[in-house]
């Protein structure tokens, strides 16, 4: 024990109520009787991106599945908009788009068909294949899943966060197994969602250029934010 | 299209487009009744009494074999965290995937049960009942299993534990079953049975669904 995050803080000015934030005050994660992290505080206004990086198994991915309520909290609490979350409230879920590192993807059916299923569960209107050639797999969307090399997986990972407009992201390594363009297009789409309003928390091996984005990193010794 | 819709439509092509589970669950089924009349031997009359039995109890095993997959396949992609973050409930994420588990071996099995019947020397007189029950026995074994993959999904040996989970459970659903195809065979009305049967089912599908949620919720943290 000892060597998880402590006491780490990333604050920015505050927000009025009912304005799009996201606050973490003192949270904790714990796994299999292993604390991830604890006193983990920081907050995000509108327009505003958090990098999450550290090593593997320091926490990232846990920390994305707390903030999209997949996970519980161990200790402390969160607020977006000002009020704080109960466990999946609707209205947050709304709100948010996740991003795992699975992409949700079924071999079996068609690239299109996959879209088009979390476009009907979540009540889409948007132009798929608009969606389809902005994330760059226009010319593989009659293809079935399994067919689809990772890079392209992720790159229907991303489509998927253009179904609907939500204003907090929270993505797990957007850019593994992207190729230059893909890395590009997955920062822009980011950039783009941070113009318009949006929040992001994003976790990265590589170092990625986000503006307004601030850095959070968990792992052994808990070390202070930059 | 409503979320539900899109989920029951995506798992009913899912399963067609993976046929072949759908015909390892009918002809388990078949090859399964079929070892009967080889174990007990040339006694067309003793046959034609336990068949329909026969029919139920295999309905009930090749129904068990695609359970293990209702969930898992959504578990390992990460399509269950998309479901649970979507807007539809996760109780009706469950009904939805019950349903479609229901349609895609429970009327496929209704189907080959007649089939299974000819085999069996079934009485002519018993087949609108068996198959009239095996609807509601269908849609409880589904519930039922359901509930069973919820609990057992992310275990090690899943399949084993689902089963023995679930064939307990599956007990008072075989008994009001036989129960009314028994009646029909003394002569005696089945009605009874049958809206027990019915009351079984109206009961799992409103705390079925409740009951799949938790149990996906428990596996989430």
């Amino acid at each position: 024990m000892g060597d998880e995050t402590r006491g780490t803080q990333v604050t920015s000015s505050d927000a009025g109520p009912g304005a799009v934030a996201l606050a973490a005050n003192a949270i904790a994660c714990q796994r299999s009787e292993r604390w991830l992290f604890r006193d983990l505080s920081f907050s995000l206004a509108a327009g505003e991106a958090l990098l999450l990086r550290g090593p593997n198994g320091s926490g990232k991915s846990s920390l994305l599945r707390l903030l999209a309520g997949l996970l519980p909290l161990a200790a402390g609490n969160l607020r977006w908009r000002g009020r704080e979350l109960g466990t999946g409230a609707p209205e947050y879920r709304a709100e948010l788009a996740y991003l795992g590192h699975l992409d949700a993807l079924k071999p079996q059916l068609l690239l299109r068909e996959n879209l088009q299923f979390w476009a009907d569960l979540l009540g889409s209107t948007a132009d798929l294949d608009e969606i389809v050639e902005r994330v760059g797999l226009a010319h593989c969307a009659d293809l079935p899943g399994q067919h689809l090399s990772a890079g392209q997986r992720r790159r229907f990972g991303l489509a998927r966060l253009l179904l609907k407009p939500a204003p907090l992201w929270l993505l797990d390594e957007p850019t593994t197994a992207l190729d230059a363009a893909g890395q590009e297009l997955s920062l822009d789409l980011i950039d783009r969602h941070l113009a318009g309003g949006g929040i992001a928390v994003v976790s990265s091996h590589e170092p990625i250029a986000i503006a307004r984005s601030r850095t959070l990193t968990l792992g052994a010794g808990g070390r202070n934010p930059s | 299209m409503t979320g539900f819709a899109a989920l029951l439509r995506r798992d009913l092509r899912l399963s067609l487009r993976q046929g072949i589970d759908l015909l390892a669950v009918v002809l388990f089924f078949l090859a399964a009744g079929i070892l009967f009349p080889f174990a007990l031997g040339p006694e067309p009359e003793l046959l034609g009494r336990i068949a329909a039995g026969i029919v139920m109890t295999m309905a009930a095993l090749a129904s068990l074999l695609s359970l293990d997959r209702l969930f898992a396949a959504d578990f390992e992609d990460g399509s269950l965290d998309g479901l649970v973050l979507s807007p539809l409930a996760l109780e009706l994420v469950a009904l939805a995937k019950v349903l479609a588990h229901w349609l895609s071996t429970g009327l496929p099995l209704l189907l080959a049960a007649p089939v299974l019947g000819l085999l069996l020397n079934l009485p002519a007189d018993l087949y609108p009942i068996l198959l009239l029950t095996l609807l509601a026995v269908t849609l409880a074994l589904s519930l039922l299993g359901g509930l069973g993959a919820g609990l057992t999904l992310g275990a090690r040996r899943g399949g084993i534990l689902l089963a023995f989970i679930v064939l307990p459970l599956f007990v008072p659903v075989l008994i009001l079953g036989m129960g009314a195809v028994t009646a029909v065979a003394l002569g005696e009305s089945p009605m009874a049975a049958l809206e027990l049967l019915l009351a079984l089912d109206l009961g799992l599908l409103a705390v079925g669904p409740w009951g799949i949620a938790a149990a996906l919720r428990q596996l989430l943290r």
